[in-house]
């Protein structure tokens, strides 16, 4: 079963296309079938045989018969659009529940920014979010936005796409009614690395979320080290932010965090020792034409660095 | 010989090659003009599906590394601007300059200088567009094609996120061809409305000729807003205009609106020169007149309007209000009423009818069934919710090639084996033509069919890589695969032309026992078509001849 | 194949057809004007969008005199065909000139209006959005008067030459439209800068 289908919904957006797509798909194959046959008909029954020179009757057309798939068509056309225009409403101006939790998403050449304005966490690439239960649900409500090009947040099983455009901004809403880890990817074509800026959204039963919120809201606590040192007297903190140090950049991931994630580099690569080693000392070897240039770190330089973002927890 | 041409000594002297080249770069004469658009058409062809190749090549698996993102990214932007620009338009001006006079008893566009203009000016975006391979200079070092997609969406293409001068060869190219397509769309035009041999009303003529004039309108309509839409960008890129500049209050969405505005059109513009092949094949491989020709007339017409007012079918994701993708769903669900009309005019013209099944008429039901399969994903993708899901996904690319190769290219091979014969004055050997069919179906339905899959499973378009493990490995396999049987019946379609026309059998005027005015002229026709203008009084004037019994005047 | 003409009955071939000078200048005018109206939907759409910078209202001075200039030489050239057509050939010239210096006029009055633009009121096309779409879409009209003048200058060499007859004046007509397109588009232009944009 393949974790991004569409046709396997576990959030009202997605679940709502689901069912509109299930009935345009069983009309347009009625439509497929009946057509279908009257041509397969016509090729075998009306075949030229022999060498016959008569021509066949010439009948140059019927209006009884041409109003008949007039009409029949926008009949099954008025049908499909009222189908449709329901089911754009019902997603689209969707009223807001009271208990719903914000997230500004801002799209970024090739990461994902995650900020809470509620629970004063920032975060990236792996979003976290409240299982909700349908009897009382527990929507979270996304706005979009963008710090440079387009792209397009598309996580199939929790609902549609809806893009990030710079100066305009978006929203949209998912309220996951099963926990799990569901994948997607950016959707609209970004650059370079369009490709690997993949998404992992985190559906967590309510007391696992609100612990991993706290994790989130802590300072690390973090002792000098030579890799603190190396972090913050190199070009890293232009681009990253580390809560409570010096680094404040925000070109780059917010790296407070960065332990509590399971991938680096928008789900380029897992969060292992190794591969964030190889990730700082040479970005191209994982995600070529990213943004992150290669530091040019010494060995020394590059294991100090790695094993103090491993204390980023 | 004919009454209607006039004899030229047969023991004339071969002319040197310099004379002749000379003649074709020169040449003002619609017909030779159709075979350059036509030969030029062939070549790019040939570019973009080696493009489309390597891009298949990468995707064969996950996390391939066949070619680098940034060469990708090159690929798909050359793919489908060279498929469109510089393959499918001038295939289908080349045809509609070859025919359109022949077939309203003309003996030239209304201006052949114009035409030659509008043919080097095409040739020239195509030639301009293939030197930034070697002439462009971005970030990645020396020679890079555009890579910004063929839509080109803002603010991608701003100097910021686009150095060098890729952007800007997409941007200059396209509006050279874009000047050549107008030029031919106002000829079109005029040589349909001015030039129609007496007897020819509008409504006698063929529905080929019909077809191009609604086309070339939506050329004039269409390609403009896409001009003006690049010069905005080049003021963008070069003058410090902020036409799209998000930064400074810009919107990256009427972008969008204006290149789509340009872009749905587009592909009628494409589509309806597919149906006019299809007009003209259908009814004297069934033996049968047309069912249907003031309807199929209107529907032409409809298609015309409504395709201007279903752009923005095309951004059910930027986040426009529900009552604007509610009108845009309406529109484009209206636009499959006309079209399916069509369809079930050429069924019924099949109908009672004698069908001879060669070559171009293989094309053409091939055709009929995958339109209808094609315009049935479009219906789908109509419905705004379902395409909040699909867009953007491998299930929209599969529905437009749907359309394009399954639709449109297949009529255009129908075309190449229809008129090949009228052109070349030689038959094509339809063993071979056959094999080319039944190759390029199987390849064909196993890429587009199964490319289907993977867009519902979520993968997007436009990329280079993808993760394994979310179920696209197998689909995607398929799919390359589908690409080696095309391949290979595109190399028999060129072997049998090659052949053909070197050493095939002599057609006479008229191989199919047609109705249209071209095939009352020897193959190929002489310069100037017709020495006496020819009257006619239906829209089947050799049927009339042929028929004296049992005239189309009488019924019409 | 014998003779292709069907024998048709008598008065049936009244055969009149529109002359493909003016339907191709149509078709022109109708490409050009979608054109147009993209940058008219342009400039409308960032009305009042600009970030910073000079707004339309602070600098922007209707240009009565030119917009009066340019509108008339539609009367001139309409004028100057009918005397070509009637064969006044001396008729003609002095209202073709007299369209040529109209035109002539519009064109320094753009230019000087730019001119106090730029260097006076500090606004270029790189400003913001209203010296962007102001300048591209003033700037599209101007060339296209500048295009035409070029070719109304051509038919006046060939009049100062003595080349140009009587009979040439279907040809200088389908020409003259594409002059009164030009007037037409700056009655919208004018309309959505100075009127509705201020």
């Amino acid at each position: 079963m393949s974790p991004t289908s569409i046709f396997a919904p576990v959030s009202t957006p997605a679940e709502s296309i689901f069912g509109v797509s299930v009935f345009v798909l069983q009309t347009v194959a009625g439509i497929f079938v009946v057509v279908c046959a009257l041509l397969a008909y016509a090729v075998w029954k009306f075949r030229a045989h022999g060498s016959s020179k008569n021509e066949p009757a010439q009948i140059y057309g019927s209006t009884q018969v041409e109003l008949a798939w007039t009409v029949i068509p926008i009949l099954i056309v008025v049908t499909l659009f009222l189908a449709t225009t329901r089911v754009i409403l019902e997603v689209q101006n969707a009223p807001r529940a009271a208990n719903a939790m914000d997230v500004i998403v801002t799209g970024h050449q090739y990461w994902w920014e995650f900020h809470y304005p509620g629970l004063n966490i920032v975060t990236a690439n792996e979003l976290h979010v409240p299982v909700s239960d349908p009897a009382h649900p527990t929507p979270t409500f996304l706005t979009l936005l963008s710090a440079d090009t387009d792209h397009s947040f598309w996580v199939p099983r929790l609902a549609g796409k809806t893009d990030l455009i710079p100066n305009h901004p978006n929203q949209m809403w998912i309220d996951p009614h099963e926990t799990g880890l569901f994948l997607g990817q950016c959707a609209q074509y970004c650059g370079t690395q369009h490709a690997k800026m993949l998404l992992r959204v985190y559906v967590q039963p309510r007391e696992e979320f609100e612990r991993w919120v706290r994790e989130q809201q802590q300072m690390p606590e973090t002792d000098a080290s030579d890799g603190k040192r190396v972090f913050e007297s190199t070009a890293c903190v232009n681009c990253h932010t580390v809560a409570g140090t010096a680094a404040k950049g925000r070109f780059g991931p917010d790296l407070t965090h960065l332990m509590t994630r399971e991938t680096i580099a928008a789900g380029a690569a897992p969060n292992t020792p190794d591969l964030l080693r190889l990730w700082i000392k040479n970005p191209d070897a994982i995600k070529p034409g990213s943004k992150m240039p290669a530091m040019g770190l010494s060995d020394q330089d590059a294991n100090a660095v790695t094993a103090y973002l491993e204390t980023l927890r | 010989m004919s009454a209607n041409t006039i004899a030229i000594p047969s023991e004339a002297p071969v002319r040197p090659l310099t004379l002749r080249l000379h003649e074709w770069v020169t040449t003002v004469d619609h017909k030779r003009l159709g075979i350059l658009y036509i030969g030029y058409a062939l070549i790019f062809l040939a570019m973009g599906g080696i493009e489309a190749t390597i891009m298949r090549v990468q995707l064969i698996r996950p996390h391939n590394d066949f070619v680098s993102p940034e060469v990708f990214n090159r690929m798909f932007t050359m793919h489908g601007t060279t498929m469109i620009f510089f393959v499918a338009m001038p295939m289908v001006f080349g045809f509609a300059n070859y025919l359109v006079p022949l077939m309203i008893g003309a003996r030239d566009m209304a201006f052949p200088r114009l035409n030659a203009f509008s043919f080097w000016m095409t040739a020239l975006g195509g030639i301009f567009l293939y030197f930034s391979f070697f002439g462009g200079d971005g970030l990645y070092g020396a020679g890079s094609a555009p890579d910004v997609g063929w839509f080109a969406y803002a603010p991608l293409t701003a100097k910021t996120f686009s150095v060098g001068h890729s952007t800007d060869f997409w941007t200059l190219s396209l509006l050279s061809s874009g000047i050549g397509s107008i030029g031919t769309a106002i000829n079109i035009i005029a040589t349909t409305l001015c030039m129609r041999c007496p007897g020819m009303t509008l409504g006698r003529m063929p529905l080929f000729v019909w077809l191009s004039l609604v086309m070339a309108a939506l050329v004039i309509l269409a390609i403009s807003p896409l001009s003006a839409a690049q010069i905005m960008l080049m003021v963008d890129r070069y003058l410090g205009g902020h036409f799209f500049d998000t930064q400074a209050g810009g919107s990256a969405v009427i972008w969008m609106h204006f290149f789509w505005v340009f872009g749905h059109p587009e592909v009628y513009v494409l589509a309806l020169p597919a149906f006019a092949f299809a007009s003209e094949i259908i009814p004297v491989f069934s033996r049968k007149a047309i069912f249907g020709y003031p309807v199929m007339v209107l529907a032409t017409i409809a298609i015309g309007f409504i395709g201007m007012s279903v752009w923005a079918h095309h951004m059910f994701t930027v986040g426009m209000t529900a009552g604007a993708n509610a009108f845009f769903v309406l529109s484009t669900m209206a636009i499959a009423v006309p079209t399916g009309i069509k369809i079930f005019n050429w069924l019924a013209t099949m109908w009672g009818g004698k069908l001879r099944l060669a070559t171009p008429m293989l094309f053409c039901v091939a055709f009929l069934f995958q339109f209808l399969i094609a315009g049935l994903t479009g219906v789908t993708l109509a419905v705004a919710p379902f395409d909040w899901q699909l867009s953007n996904s491998y299930y929209v690319v599969a529905h437009f090639h749907y359309v394009i190769v399954g639709g449109i290219l297949f009529c255009i091979f129908a075309a190449f084996y229809y008129w090949f014969p009228k052109f070349s004055g030689k038959m094509y050997d339809e063993a071979l033509g056959k094999w080319h069919f039944w190759l390029f179906v199987i390849g064909f339905h196993l890429t587009f069919d199964f490319m289907h899959v993977p867009g519902i499973l979520g993968m997007p378009r436009r990329i280079y890589t993808y993760e394994p493990g979310r179920g696209w490995d197998i689909w995607n396999l398929i799919v390359t695969i589908g690409v080696a049987f095309q391949a290979a019946g595109v190399l028999v379609f060129a072997a049998n032309l090659i052949w053909s026309y070197l050493r095939g059998k002599r057609a006479g005027n008229d191989p199919w026992d047609a109705w249209t005015l071209e095939w009352s002229t020897p193959s190929p026709p002489p310069a100037y078509n017709y020495a006496v203008i020819p009257t006619v009084r239906s829209r089947r004037p050799l049927w009339d001849l042929k028929h004296p019994e049992d005239p189309d005047w009488r019924y019409e | 194949m014998s003779a292709l003409s069907v024998s048709v009955a008598a008065g049936d071939l009244e055969w009149r057809l529109p002359s493909r000078g003016r339907v191709g200048m149509c078709c022109l005018i109708a490409a050009e004007s979608a054109i147009f109206t993209i940058f008219v939907v342009a400039y409308l759409f960032y009305i009042g969008k600009s970030l910073a910078g000079p707004q339309p209202h602070d600098v922007l001075h209707t240009p009565i005199f030119y917009t009066i200039c340019l509108l008339s030489s539609s009367l001139t050239i309409h004028f100057a065909v009918r005397r070509l057509a009637a064969g006044k050939m001396a008729s003609f010239g002095m209202w073709w000139i007299l369209t040529i210096v109209l035109g002539g006029v519009f064109l320094f009055g753009t230019g000087r209006e730019w001119n106090h633009l730029i260097n006076v009121e500090g606004l270029t096309i790189s400003t913001n959005l209203f010296g962007t779409t102001y300048y591209s879409l003033v700037g599209l009209h101007a060339f296209h008067v500048t295009m035409g003048l070029v070719a109304l200058l051509t038919v006046a060499a060939f009049y100062f030459t003595s080349q140009l007859q009587r009979k040439h004046a279907e040809r200088v007509e389908v020409l003259s439209m594409y002059w009164h397109f030009v007037d037409a588009v700056w009655v919208v232009v004018f309309t959505v800068v100075y009127v509705i944009g201020i």
